[in-house]
């Protein structure tokens, strides 16, 4: 059986590259993959890409990578909460892109990547500024959007327990995007609470398989949203 | 000034009248701030259930001191409870019950809404950048949208207006709007003002509204002493 665990943090986030882009899960604080994040953070990547929800919480997790510079560009559909004020402060002095896309449309945009498929058709934001120099077409009487997949080079992950397949589950509304952003990356990368043996996830409630996940890292569990020391 | 403000409902009058258009077996998605208050008011013989798009099919109240679960949260990101026979789902399946039209209504604070139905509430039109979040998908898809909001801005320009000229989120999508002043059903025939709050008059709410309204039948808002 192919070995996914890494063993150190360091080995788990290394081979992420400067300029990559990384799809990073979490919808507020739970299911964000905190402890990758601060991975990413101590190795000072630059230049990359981030496509996930919000725009950062105080100064921990994603708000972190803004604050030490790794992040040239964000992709996320709710950047002005006042919580993300480390990324407001970037971006009003120039010195980070953003991309807006509406929630239900960036999860799609990954699935349909991950999928194998080249797009698909929304109603979500026809006529809107969102659509602007997209592509508009009407099927059965109905406008729709295309919109585009997006893919990552690699995800970043939070998950509840994983078996030496990497067979994943999730706990509560920390599932979020995490399944979808697996499935959407060249690499996906796990952070996880918990391993477990072989056949000890029952297979009918396995939310993502382990033909997805390329590594994970187990860290047992923690309070989110507390900053922590760079290692 | 006070006069006119001591006849205006407060944002629990308000969610309290939302939640009594809210049917047995519904599924309905709240949007942040003054739509969270409509689940206290819902009638106890009421079976309707609450989905928020982080992924809860199923929401229940804030949790009780010391059962708070880190990992559960509402889209607003408040602390929140499931109920028994709720579902945690992923983004896409989330979205899919927006989009595919699961939601019997979905209930939307709004910057404006035209006569048409259109719904503005994700961007001020003087800001280059707005947070649309999953203000779009729950828009264009719910079977029912309902606006609620004060009836005018604090400026005391009106939010209700005959064409819109803010930033739209969904076009044609808005189906009734509860103010602080009246409730209005969005029809073809145009605005029909169903009721206004007690102490005010039809021709006050005209006043603070810049589209015609139908006024055939007006009721007065009904308040719990």
């Amino acid at each position: 059986m192919k070995n996914k665990k890494a063993e150190t943090l360091e080995d788990a986030v290394s081979r992420i590259h400067d300029g990559a882009t990384l799809l990073i899960g979490g919808f507020g604080q739970p299911g964000v993959p905190e402890v990758l994040i601060d991975g990413v953070c101590d190795l000072k990547r630059r230049d990359l890409t981030i496509v996930t929800n919000n725009a950062g919480t105080g100064h921990s997790g994603i708000a972190r990578l803004f604050e030490e510079g790794c992040v040239a560009k964000l992709v996320c559909t709710f950047p002005w909460a006042k919580e993300s004020f480390v990324f407001k402060e970037l971006y009003d002095a120039g010195k980070i892109e953003l991309e807006i896309v509406p929630q239900g449309t960036l999860a799609e945009r990954m699935r349909t990547a991950g999928a194998g498929l080249g797009g698909f058709l929304t109603p979500t934001g026809v006529g809107t500024d969102l659509a602007i120099g997209k592509e508009t077409m009407t099927v059965e009487g109905k406008d729709y959007v295309l919109e585009k997949p997006l893919h990552g080079d690699f995800a970043l992950i939070k998950a509840y327990k994983v078996d030496p397949r990497g067979n994943l589950i999730y706990r509560k509304t920390g599932r979020n995007f995490n399944p979808i952003m697996a499935m959407a990356a060249g690499h996906t990368i796990v952070e996880v609470q918990e391993d477990v043996e072989i056949d000890d996830l029952d297979p009918e409630v396995i939310v993502t398989p382990g033909v997805f996940v390329d590594t994970y890292y187990v860290t047992g569990w923690y309070e989110i949203g507390k900053e922590r020391n760079a290692s | 000034m006070s006069d006119e403000q001591t006849n205006l409902l407060t944002r629990q009058q308000i969610a309290a009248r939302a939640a009594q258009d809210m049917e047995d077996g519904w599924l309905v998605n709240l949007g942040i701030g003054m739509p969270t208050m409509i689940p206290t008011f819902i009638p106890r013989e009421r079976d309707v259930m609450f989905h928020s798009e982080n992924g809860l099919i199923g929401m229940g109240p804030p949790p009780a001191e010391g059962e708070a679960d880190q990992d559960l949260i509402s889209a607003g990101k408040e602390l929140v409870t499931m109920v028994p026979g709720g579902a945690y789902v992923h983004h896409t399946d989330s979205f899919a019950i927006a989009r595919g039209g699961r939601l019997d209504c979905a209930v939307l604070g709004a910057f404006q809404v035209a006569a048409n139905g259109d719904l503005c509430n994700w961007r001020l039109p003087n800001q280059t950048s707005g947070s649309v979040g999953g203000a779009m998908d729950i828009a264009a898809g719910s079977k029912r949208v309902f606006a609620m909001m004060t009836h005018t801005a604090r400026d005391g320009a009106a939010k209700i207006v005959a064409e819109r000229s803010y930033p739209l989120t969904a076009g044609g999508v808005v189906t009734r709007i509860f103010t602080d002043m009246a409730e209005i059903s969005v029809t073809d025939a145009g605005l029909v003002l169903d009721a206004v709050a007690p102490g005010l008059t039809a021709d006050d709410v005209q006043a603070a509204t810049d589209a015609p309204l139908i006024m055939d039948s007006v009721g007065t808002i009904p308040i719990a002493a």
